[in-house]
């Protein structure tokens, strides 16, 4: 495939039409994915999460800057799971990256939420892979923290990169359940406002909890002046060497494998299923023989089963 | 397969404020468009390097400092060195002389919206011209 051969080449525009192909589901995508695949692996996968505004885009542009600066190559998937799934939506994280754009080094792409089949997990892991192949050493998903779906965004990177702000107190209670776990390193933003020591402590406490060999570090950082982003820089690559030296990041990795099979294998089984309006139709008519109680649904279903797990693609 | 329209909306010059670029890109959203918001005092340079890695089917650029007749057909001029200009549309809107117009269609900027154009007729023409 011509555009595979562009995209292991370093052709940017391979890579920006790959994953516009992974977002539109184009049917050619899966051969595509399975074809690079086995170039994938070697980027450091950051997931960036946190309430809105926390300045996760400031902190990327310049951590990315830092690593720039390390001769390392960047993308950046900036996702906006807060987008409407249907309807229009508008991205604005690359308002706080302008410098970025002329970077040859630097890839940034933005995703909505639209109407992903699979999921925008499963489109945000797909243009990853393209990104890993096109040749880049660091990738960084941004997505806003606040419900299980960014969860499963972040949850794919290596190290998960929590952005908090003072006087979170209340807020941190409310996300501290499921997200609060997820975090590998914290930076504290926006630490020239009154409060970064308390927020810190309260953080401290709450990772007290935390099981695990890893204890998360918490910094204080001011994105937009660019203070304590080198350090905190030092603790995601510190989480890295931890997670190679301990085994932790092929486990970890597993892990998400693991889940990517299943989510894989779903969407195609309900691809099956539903993939065409006669599916849907189909399964329409049967619901109102079995809300008349002309049929039950257990039989019902297992046929349907049977059926899809004998239907070729 | 229904896939949005996607738009970079910015706004190039050194000039201060993006009322202009808010307003078509919230226009854009509501008709169903996916917008790449870009913000303001961007270079041609950046404008194209992000409508490339964003695969955009339309760059919408707004624009009042008067320096429309260099930025925007250093734009165009871009995209076609990048070889992408067959594939995306370019409009632009803002305070720009009647006299400009045929000039910067000349160039390649495909329409030209000046203040006052309701935003369905920006709307409209974009999905009538939409290269791809
Ligand atoms: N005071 C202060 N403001 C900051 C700092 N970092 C970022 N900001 C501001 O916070 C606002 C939001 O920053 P973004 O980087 O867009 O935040 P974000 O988390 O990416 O926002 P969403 O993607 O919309 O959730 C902007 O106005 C930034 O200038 C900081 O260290 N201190
Ligand atoms: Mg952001």
């Amino acid at each position: 495939m011509e555009l595979v051969e562009r995209l292991l080449k370093g052709d940017k525009r391979a890579a920006a039409r790959l994953i516009t192909m992974v977002e539109n589901n184009d049917p050619a995508v899966i051969a595509m994915l399975s074809e690079i695949y086995k170039y994938t692996g070697k980027a450091e996968v950051i997931g960036i999460t946190g309430p809105p505004g926390s300045g996760k885009s400031t902190l990327t542009d310049k951590l990315t800057k830092l690593l720039r600066k390390q001769n390392k190559k960047v993308g950046i998937i900036a996702v906006d799971p807060t987008s409407p799934f249907t309807g229009g939506s508008i991205l604005g994280d690359r308002i706080r990256m302008s410098d970025l754009n002329t970077d040859p080094g630097v890839f940034i792409r933005s995703m909505g939420t639209r109407g992903h089949l699979g999921g925008l997990a499963l489109a945000t892991l797909g243009a990853v892979k393209i990104l890993d192949a096109y040749g880049l050493d660091y990738i960084f998903i941004e997505t806003v923290g606040v419900g299980q779906s960014e969860v499963d965004i972040v949850k794919a990177a290596d190290t998960v990169l929590m952005v908090m702000v003072p006087g979170l107190g209340d807020d941190i209670q409310a996300i501290k359940a499921g997200i609060m776990e997820i975090g590998d390193v914290f930076a504290i933003n926006k630490a020239d406002r009154e409060g970064a020591d308390r927020t810190k402590t309260e953080i401290e406490m709450m990772l007290d909890f935390n099981e695990g060999d890893w204890r998360p570090p918490v910094k204080k950082v001011v994105a937009i002046h660019n203070e304590g982003v080198e350090t905190l820089l030092e603790s995601i690559q510190r989480h890295r060497t931890y997670l190679e030296d301990t085994g932790e990041l092929i486990e970890r990795r597993s892990k998400n494998s693991e889940r990517e099979i299943l989510d894989l294998a779903q969407h195609s089984l309900m691809k099956k299923m539903v993939g065409t309006e006669e599916d849907k139709y189909e399964i329409k008519v049967f619901a109102e023989k079995v809300a008349k109680r002309k049929m039950d649904p257990y039989t019902i279903s297992n046929e349907i089963v049977e059926k899809i797990t004998n239907k070729k693609d | 397969m229904n896939r949005p329209i996607r738009v970079l909306v910015g706004k190039p010059g050194l000039d201060g404020h993006d009322r202009g670029a808010k307003v078509i890109a919230r226009a854009l959203r509501d008709a169903g468009m996916e917008v790449i918001y870009t913000g303001l005092r961007l270079t041609p340079e950046q404008i194209v390097q992000a409508a490339i890695q964003e695969d955009v089917d339309v760059v919408a650029l707004s624009i009042l400092s008067g320096a429309h007749n260099h930025l925007l057909p250093k734009v165009v001029d871009l995209l076609k060195s990048e070889e992408v200009y067959d594939e995306v549309l370019v409009i632009c809107g803002g305070v720009i002389p009647e006299e400009d117009i045929p000039v910067l269609k000349e160039k390649g900027i495909a329409g030209v919206f000046t203040p006052g154009t309701p935003t369905q007729v920006t709307i409209d023409f974009i999905k009538e011209n939409l290269k791809r």
